[in-house]
């Protein structure tokens, strides 16, 4: 691969915007037809400047990434307009034409460092691919492979270059990722949401790192996003996209202070991070008050997982190494740390799903531990739970009103009339027509079926809930209203919560008292209130400064107080059919 | 390491152990009267004799101990090489397969290359052309490939090639050129089966994550071919090679009767139709053995092929759990 | 790492499956409309789920509309409607023969003997001057009886062998797949001649002998997808529901497992007739004057020099019916998807 084929600049190019879109239209076929993905699209990339693209799903951000080098899929297409990259005209570009562009002007950052890297080869190899590409051989290539490494903030490059994929952790196979856009030495670099398969300080160091990194070599940046906040923190102006266009864009201080657009409106609001101002400001102050009768405690308990048990890849693994926590009647307590630290093991240990190894599980005054599952079932009704993922969480045979009663039919509670009954209740409960009944969830969005999963986890009436990230999966607008809809549920019911999250913003919106885990143990505990605003563990300083969205904080001016707030808020909420106000 | 590798051993061992000792069920333990089946094979009627000289045949044969006592020494005997003795041809089981299986061996040979060759650039043409009709035509080929019974292809071949055009001999073990349209006949079934699983990896692999970063980077298409999807889309094929040699010698049965050929096939065919049980037993055992030898080869290189497995735990390497597309093999 | 919260789009999952290779992120080829394309609006009751133009939900139909739009869709391949009229065809034959010939399997025209094809005689005469196409018909009864014979047990004990494997998991299942593996050393095709060995030849041992030489495919998949459905989550919230293992495993996991079996039953209904001809082919079918497909091919095997049709056309009549019934199943396959 020779590098000769770069495209020569003149003076008047080198001055333009690396990227000039104007009037871009995406499409995708499928049978026949095309679907659009992106509608006229005008867009600028200055030199040097980081912009950021955010939107929910279907917004038509990545089809926009992926279009600029030529990459759409075989079935996408560029139905009209043009982009200029680096004076040279893309859409519509043959093979030849868009090679030297790739790699050499514009690197990409793929978004999941699971599946980017080739995991038969080398890591080392890997890079160095990019930086022959540029011309460069023998053993400076493999000591620029070294270099790019370092620079992505690898530690220990020279033994990390010769290793594969699977040997390095989700953070350093993106900085890997990051080291071979690098490699390229490209004037533009398109990160496609880098950072949403990491945990969140992982996500914080290492955007940081690459925004240090490409106002360093004067590269320009393009960051695609679904989470506004992450680009607000960073970028030098957003744009906001929706079902294929721009809805508006400006600097971030300007989108957040003054949104023209009232999606943009909507998505601030939407954003637990942002909407109060980038400061996470807990809903629940419940330090005053008495703790009401726990539902549910846990001590003690520990939980070792065997040799031969793969759940968690590795042998005799403790997974939790002595929990405490209880959760208050009528309220919510959350789990929340980072992956692998216990939260999801203690709650299928507190559902009784799995079993400990030690330690004592009282729910309702009954303690579990010991008790076979026969002997466990009548508690079953007590507790219920609602999954992380909501197109796993309801069997597709089963009509949403076959899903909804299902408890009723295993608890044996009820007639055929009594439970049909029940079900347009519950379904109503949470919002959702009557004429659902029949449905088959392959019909229903993730948020609809959400909401039959939280229908069906009250069926039978229990007292406690567990969630499991039950809104990690959803878009930002979708994830609001699920989360009011548990607060109503919770307030009117009286129900328990115990909610794991990874997302303290999240967290900080529906919980009264938090448990911060860690490596299978609990570091911090207490309320809301108090661990958030005065934390004592390094570890939740670290996560709660990790929570993106904070450094636009100090362009908003100080929200009212929480109560004005909850009332505005109540005001906005959306009106459904055959509630009760 | 070499806890695999000495695992991967013994669960080989172990595996031809059992394929043995299922055959030897079968055909000591299924029949109503073993003994009667065998006498009879060995032309033997039993009513025309003394209980005497029955007794006395059947101490012979070895046909008077307990099933647990023949078992325990037909094994004994199996690890030393010795089959017994057929019934029908009173020669010993070991030395009629080794003057056979020499032929059967060079016609799988030569049908595993020729498959090998021809499934590879049917699957590599079939995905990467970029003509899309021929695409679609070329991936559907396989199938039809594994659709004709072998005895009928071979029909077909020797109808065309030998009575209409004279090519190539109809039967026989001569020459080069009675060797070429055997191994075509299994040749068609086994590269359609590789074809298959070939085909199916290479669109997987393609639409792997790591492609577009290999795309995004610069490289062109063949070079991205080359250095990143070939050898990741070889793997899942790679691990079916033991059931295409097992299919390979089992074919070799139909094959060498249609073509009448001298091989350990055709000594299988006129073994099951005398009943001539020892027969049997050995060449079970022995097409048993050749598959877990070439399995063993396999689970051994593979992890050449895939580091991600040299450094797992000591455990299952990989099944084709998913069946491969043509039914059993 | 969170590598399991993934974000999931809001639109119709399909649309994000059907971006083919080369596409990088998840949602990011879903464009906004869903493929109905149908102009209802979002509902108002549930809110603004995204930008969402249509509601997935009310486009209606219920549990049935797939099967009725994958009925509509198979109704529009003319080659897959050819290829099961042709199957319904050789079944039709197996149980009244007589409907499609008036020449009897048995009756002799000592001087019709090895005659070509004619109207008369489509596929010819053999040494006997017995009609070649009536045989054939005749002897689907015994293959078609066969294969079902096979089929059944193959389907009845790889799903008995899968779901138990599958569903007990350790000890069990590493026991039962071991055996599993053991089939494999054993071909299909030895394990048939080796049954026959111990069995005596004709038309049951032979299906026997091919259903358990089948086995091995059904468990593996079977098991295979009772391991992807029992760790789904609605699994898991059944339990939690208090259902029994007893309940979750007739009303999930079995209707959910099913589904790869059945195209499965017919790809291998297509292999049961390859190998059951191939063994009545090698001599081990049923006796004479009976007469099965691969008997008949081998019979005329010796005239193949002077009347080449005696084996060539019931060949091609096995080989078409394999043929069609892969078609089949590929089609079904397909539909699935």
């Amino acid at each position: 691969m020779t590098a000769s084929t770069l495209v020569k600049t003149t003076p008047a190019v080198e001055q333009g915007p690396i990227v000039a879109i104007s009037g871009l239209d995406v499409g995708y076929v499928r049978h026949r037809r095309v679907t659009p993905a992106v509608v006229g699209l005008d867009l600028a990339i200055a030199r040097g400047e980081i912009v950021a693209i955010v939107g929910e799903s279907g917004s038509g951000k990545s089809t926009t990434a992926s279009a600029l080098i030529g990459l759409l899929p075989d079935n996408g297409r560029i139905t009209a307009g043009s982009v200029v990259v680096d004076g040279v005209e893309t859409a519509g570009a043959k093979e030849k034409t868009l090679r030297p562009l790739r790699g050499r002007v514009v690197g990409l950052v793929p978004q999941d460092p699971m599946v980017g890297l080739n995991p038969t080869r080398r890591v080392g190899s890997q890079i160095a691919e990019a930086v022959r590409l540029r011309g460069v051989t023998g053993a400076q290539a493999d000591a620029e492979v070294i270099e790019l490494l370092g620079q992505a903030g690898i530690p220990d490059p020279e033994l990390r270059a010769r290793q594969y994929p699977h040997e390095l952790s989700g953070g350093l196979r993106q900085r890997v990722l990051i080291a071979t856009a690098l490699a390229g030495r490209p004037k533009l670099i398109i990160a496609d949401e880098p950072t949403s398969a990491l945990d969140v300080t992982v996500e914080r160091k290492i955007l940081d790192h690459l925004t240090g990194l490409v106002r360093e070599q004067g590269i320009s940046l393009l960051l695609i996003t679904h989470d506004l906040a992450v680009a607000a923190d960073r970028a030098d102006r957003v744009v906001v996209m929706r079902a294929g266009r721009v809805v508006e864009q400006g600097a971030p201080g300007t989108i957040l202070v003054s949104p023209r657009h009232e999606y943009t409106r909507a998505l601030i609001a939407a954003a637990p991070g942002l909407a109060h101002g980038g400061r996470v400001v807990p809903r629940f102050d419940v330090r005053e008050q008495p703790v009401p009768e726990p539902v549910l405690t846990l001590t003690d308990v520990r939980k070792t997982f065997g040799s031969g048990d793969t759940r968690r890849g590795q042998r005799g693994f403790n997974a939790l190494d002595g929990v405490s926590l209880t959760v208050p009647r009528g309220q919510t307590h959350a789990l929340v740390g980072e992956s692998g630290c216990g939260k999801t093991t203690t709650l299928r240990i507190a559902l009784g799903l799995e079993t400990a190894t030690s330690g004592s599980v009282v729910l309702d005054g009954t303690e579990l531990a010991g008790l076979s599952w026969g002997r466990q079932r009548p508690l079953r009704r007590k507790a219920q739970i609602v999954h992380q993922n909501p197109f796993a969480a309801l069997d597709p045979k089963f009509t949403i009103k076959q899903s909804i009663i299902e408890p009723l039919v295993s608890f044996r509670i009820g007639d055929r009339r009594s439970r049909h009954a029940r079900a347009k209740e519950l379904l109503d409960q949470v919002a959702l027509p009557a004429s659902y009944l029949d449905r088959l969830p392959t019909e229903l969005s993730g948020g609809q079926r959400q909401r039959v999963a939280i229908a069906r986890a009250l069926a039978p009436s229990p007292d406690l809930i567990m969630l499991d990230e039950p809104v990690s999966a959803l878009d930002v607008s979708v994830q609001d209203q699920i989360l009011r809809l548990l607060a109503e549920l919770q307030a009117e019911l009286g129900l328990s919560y115990l909610f794991v999250s990874h997302d303290l913003a999240v967290v900080a919106e529906i919980s009264h008292t938090v448990s911060v885990m860690s490596r299978g143990l609990v570091v911090e505990q207490g309320p809301v209130a108090e661990v958030f605003t005065r934390p004592q563990s390094p570890h939740t300083r670290e996560l709660l400064d990790a929570i993106p969205g904070q450094r636009t904080a100090a362009l908003v001016p100080e929200r009212a107080e929480d109560d004005a707030d909850a009332g505005e808020r109540a005001e906005h909420r959306p009106r459904s059919p055959g509630r009760p106000r | 390491m070499a806890r695999y590798i000495v695992g991967r051993v013994l669960q080989a061992v172990a595996v031809l152990w059992a394929a043995f000792t299922v055959a030897f069920l079968i055909l000591y333990l299924l029949p109503s009267d073993p003994v009667k089946l065998q006498l009879g094979a060995a032309g033997i009627d039993e009513d025309s004799l003394t209980p005497a000289q029955v007794a006395d045949l059947k101490h012979q044969f070895g046909l008077d101990q307990s099933l647990w006592a023949q078992y325990w020494h037909r094994l004994v005997d199996a690890l030393h090489g010795d089959f017994g003795t057929s019934l029908t041809q009173h020669t010993p089981v070991t030395s009629l397969i080794s003057q056979r299986i020499g032929q059967t061996l060079l016609l799988a040979s030569v049908a595993g290359a020729v498959s090998l060759v021809a499934g590879a650039l049917l699957a590599y043409v079939a995905t990467f052309v970029r003509f899309r009709p021929l695409r679609i035509f070329l991936s559907r080929l396989p199938a039809l490939g594994a659709s004709f019974p072998q005895f009928f292809i071979a029909l077909l071949l020797i109808q065309f090639f030998s009575f209409d055009l004279g090519w190539f001999p109809a039967t026989g073990t001569q020459g080069f050129g009675s060797l070429v349209m055997p191994a075509i006949t299994i040749a068609l079934l086994t590269s359609a089966l590789l074809a298959q699983v070939l085909i199916k990896s290479f669109e997987e692999t393609l639409r792997q994550p790591y492609i577009v970063t290999a795309r995004a980077k610069g490289l062109s298409r063949s070079a991205v071919h080359l250095r990143h999807v070939f050898r990741n889309a070889a793997l899942p094929a790679v691990t079916i090679l033991g059931v295409l040699v097992g299919l390979a010698v089992t074919q070799s049965i139909v094959v060498e009767t249609v073509f009448t050929r001298e091989g350990v096939g055709r000594l299988a065919q006129q073994a099951v139709l005398s009943q001539d049980v020892p027969v049997v037993l050995g060449i079970v055992t022995v097409a048993a053995a050749l598959f877990v030898v070439v399995n063993l080869a396999v689970d051994l290189l593979y992890p050449l092929l895939d580091p991600r497995i040299s450094h797992a735990r000591v455990g299952k390497v990989r099944t084709p759990d998913a069946p491969v597309e043509v039914g059993s093999l | 790492m969170t590598a399991d919260v993934q974000l999931i789009p809001e639109q119709d999952q399909e649309l994000a499956a059907a971006a083919t290779p080369g596409a990088a992120t998840p949602g990011a080829a879903t464009p906004g409309a869903t493929t109905s394309g149908s102009a209802a609006s979002g509902s108002a009751a549930s809110g603004a789920d995204g930008p969402v133009t249509v509601d997935p939900a009310e486009r209606g139909g219920g549990r049935y509309a797939d099967l009725r739009t994958a009925l509509a869709q198979l109704g529009r391949r003319p080659v897959f409607l050819l290829a099961a009229l042709y199957v319904l065809f050789v079944v039709v034959c197996a149980f009244a023969p007589g409907l499609f010939t008036n020449q009897g399997p048995y009756d002799v025209h000592p001087d019709l003997a090895v005659a070509g094809p004619t109207l008369h005689h489509p596929f010819g005469t053999d040494i006997y001057g017995r009609d070649l196409w009536s045989r054939m018909l005749h002897g689907s009864a015994l293959t078609v009886k066969a294969t079902l014979i096979a089929l059944a047990i193959s389907v009845a004990a790889g799903l008995a062998l899968g779901v138990v494997a599958g569903f007990l998991g350790g000890v069990v299942d590493t026991l039962l797949m071991r055996l599993v593996d053991v089939q494999l050393a054993i071909p299909a095709l030895m394990l048939a001649l080796s049954i026959v060995t111990a069995l005596g030849y004709g038309t049951m041992p032979v299906a026997i002998a091919v259903g358990v030489g089948i086995v091995p495919v059904f468990a593996r998949a079977t098991r295979a997808e009772v391991l992807r459905v029992k760790t789904l989550a609605y699994v898991e919230a059944a339990r939690a529901g208090g259902a029994s293992w007893g309940r979750v495993l007739l009303r999930h996991i079995l209707p959910n497992s099913w589904g790869p079996v059945a195209v499965l039953t017919v790809l291998n209904a297509g292999v049961a007739i390859i190998y059951i001809s191939s063994l009545s082919f090698l001599g081990f079918g049923a006796k004479p004057p009976a007469a099965e497909w691969g008997t008949l091919i081998s019979d005329g095997r010796n005239y193949m020099v002077t009347a080449p049709w005696l084996s060539l056309l019931p060949g091609l009549f096995v080989a078409l019916l394999v043929l069609a019934l892969n078609h089949i199943s590929k089609t079904l396959q397909e539909l699935d998807r």
